[in-house]
């Protein structure tokens, strides 16, 4: 079996790789693609752990984090479409005024 | 090289080629079926740990139902390839920089904290069984459960009214 400290650098380069991609891209849907990236780097850890102590709390867990990450989507993409409507642009640097 | 390292090293390679792909992508639509193969690769090493419930929900969750609606968004806006004009010379080196750090310190943290010889268990019967996961999930944890079917349910409401055209377009 493969030694535990491998799951969780690959968590921790995938959690990284998340942040960067949320700090260069100036598109809010990729932006938005880098958080879930960073949510599944969580999970991945939640798992690994779970796995190494045999307790499935860790999955109960994984289930709390897709439902939390499923709304999230669900309302920031309708938030997109609103600005997208009102901006004509999904550019965050558009987005530096609270009234259209 | 065992089998389970060899096929941890495969997923590996894969989920960080997608995650790259995923934030060097000019063409929003590549970005996503990047993210997709990235959930694909994360998916299968949760069935190698030993958890098919939640490696399948992954899939159907995450890469069905999350992905269809961030494509079906793309494609709604037109948003495919948006210009991404530069405003902050600096940030981009920026980001590469802060974003190395917070590597750097987490793969420090991990390895002076979790010792290189221990391992991961194999799949175990009690962990597979999706019977373990619902027992613990209604009773241990039925509060969170039922807070998260109203997170769930507030979303949708939420999505809803968002995106509700304005009424003067309606009347006429």
């Amino acid at each position: 079996m493969i030694p535990i400290a491998y799951p969780l650098v690959l968590a921790v380069i995938l959690f990284c790789m998340g942040i960067v991609g949320f700090l260069l891209r100036k598109n809010a849907i990729v932006i938005f693609m880098c958080l879930e990236l960073m949510f599944n780097a969580a999970n991945l850890v939640f798992i690994t752990f779970a796995n190494h102590y045999q307790v499935i709390d860790g999955q109960v867990f994984v289930v709390f984090v897709m439902t939390v990450a499923a709304a999230e989507v669900a309302v920031g993409l309708a938030l997109m479409v609103t600005i997208f409507r009102t901006k004509q642009s999904i550019d965050i640097d558009q987005m530096n005024s609270l009234k259209g | 090289m065992t089998t389970g390292l060899f096929v941890f090293l495969t997923l590996a390679i894969i989920a960080i080629t997608a995650a790259a792909g995923l934030i060097l992508s000019r063409n929003t639509v590549y970005s996503a079926l990047f993210l997709i193969i990235n959930f694909l690769a994360v998916a299968v090493l949760y069935l190698i740990m030993g958890a098919p419930f939640i490696a399948l929900a992954q899939i159907t969750i995450y890469a069905g139902a999350i992905m269809v609606l961030f494509l079906f968004v793309i494609m709604l806006l037109g948003a495919e390839k948006p210009k991404e004009i530069e405003q902050m010379k600096w940030q981009r080196p920026l980001a590469f920089v802060l974003g190395g750090a917070i590597l750097v310190e987490g793969v420090y943290a991990l390895l002076t904290r979790v010792s290189i010889t221990v391992t991961t268990n194999p799949a175990s019967e009690i962990l597979a069984d999706p019977k373990t996961l619902g027992i613990s999930l209604y009773t241990k944890y039925s509060l969170p459960f039922e807070i998260a079917s109203v997170i769930l349910l507030v979303a949708a409401i939420g999505a809803v009214v968002l995106t509700r055209m304005p009424k003067k377009d309606k009347g006429q």
